[in-house]
């Protein structure tokens, strides 16, 4: 092929930064995605876990009926040419096959807990931990909802302790950019510590 | 407009490994020839990767599948049409100095 067809303007590839969302069905996944940055629509294939569907086809054939469903989706433009890209994981279990490719090369990922339902994130938590993917944990405050400690959550969540959690309030934009800061702080604390 | 698996003909993995969202598209301009055999949703892919764009980014602007836009950019790139450039996952991503201007920006916010 002729490489003359593609001599494009320099600078102006953008440096793409991932952070994934995980956390059970309902935990604020999109609220966190809509206040902290630009919420983009997004579709994609066989996440029909967040439906409620079964999953009924188990050969891999794509069933004739369209199954796209909307994904979490933003970003965040900084005049520095970095876009810092969110993207929600779907919730089940069964879909856990989409993540694989979510979170390769991701910064880092954000685990949103709810207190009225803290096993909801238990998976989300294993599959962080297994791929050694540096994670936070998020408590969404829920009005109404028991409001425990930080210990108490480590504790219910058998987190380790180098493992951060915040408590936050998602639908607030300073808060939701504080959960964001937590866990680029937390990718760069454990990629010194793991350099040495 | 034509139902999105129409236009891969049921196709809804492209060859090989899949592409990241975070990967950079960049399309060439086809040619006479070229435009035999696209179809209108490859030459709308192209116009929009004119300039850099990630897979992400030119799914939602065209308002197409994820899956759909990874077969368009399949058919493009076997043809010459466009190029990807996918990070690897210890290139930029977890780049000290980009995550340092990460978090310099995010406290900005």
């Amino acid at each position: 092929m002729s490489s003359t067809l593609f001599e494009r303007p320099a600078g102006a590839r953008p440096v793409a930064i991932k952070i994934l969302i995980a956390g059970g069905f309902g935990v604020g996944k999109t609220t966190l995605v809509s206040t902290a940055s630009e919420i983009r629509p997004l579709r994609t294939e066989g996440a029909r876990s967040e439906a409620g569907h079964a999953l009924d086809d188990v050969a891999g054939v794509q069933p004739k009926e369209s199954t796209t469903v909307a994904m979490d989706f933003g970003r965040i433009t900084f005049e520095s040419n970095i876009v810092l890209y969110l993207f929600g994981t779907p919730g089940q279990e069964r879909f856990w096959f989409m993540w694989e490719g979510l979170a390769r090369g991701a910064v880092g990922a954000i685990v949103l807990a709810d207190t009225r339902r803290l096993a909801d994130c238990f998976g989300a938590i294993d599959f962080f931990e297994q791929r050694r993917t540096p994670f936070v944990v998020a408590v969404n405050h829920f009005d109404g909802a028991p409001r425990y400690g930080e210990a108490r959550v480590r504790v219910a969540l058998d987190l380790d302790p180098g493992v951060p959690i915040v408590m936050c309030d998602v639908r607030r934009r300073e808060s939701a950019v504080q959960v964001l800061i937590a866990i680029v702080e937390h990718a760069m604390r454990l990629k010194g510590s793991r350099r040495v | 407009m034509v139902r999105p698996y129409a236009v891969t003909r049921g196709r809804t993995r492209s060859q090989g490994r899949q592409l990241d969202l975070v990967a950079v598209v960049v399309g060439a301009a086809p040619s006479r020839m070229d435009r035999r055999w696209l179809e209108p949703e490859h030459l709308r892919v192209l116009s929009r990767c004119r300039q850099p764009v990630t897979v992400a980014d030119l799914a939602s602007d065209l308002d197409l599948p994820l899956g759909v836009v990874r077969v368009l950019i399949g058919d493009l790139t076997d043809k010459g049409l466009a190029r990807v450039s996918t990070p690897a996952p210890s290139e930029f991503a977890r780049d000290e100095a980009v995550l340092r201007m990460v978090l310099d920006e995010l406290h900005t916010l």
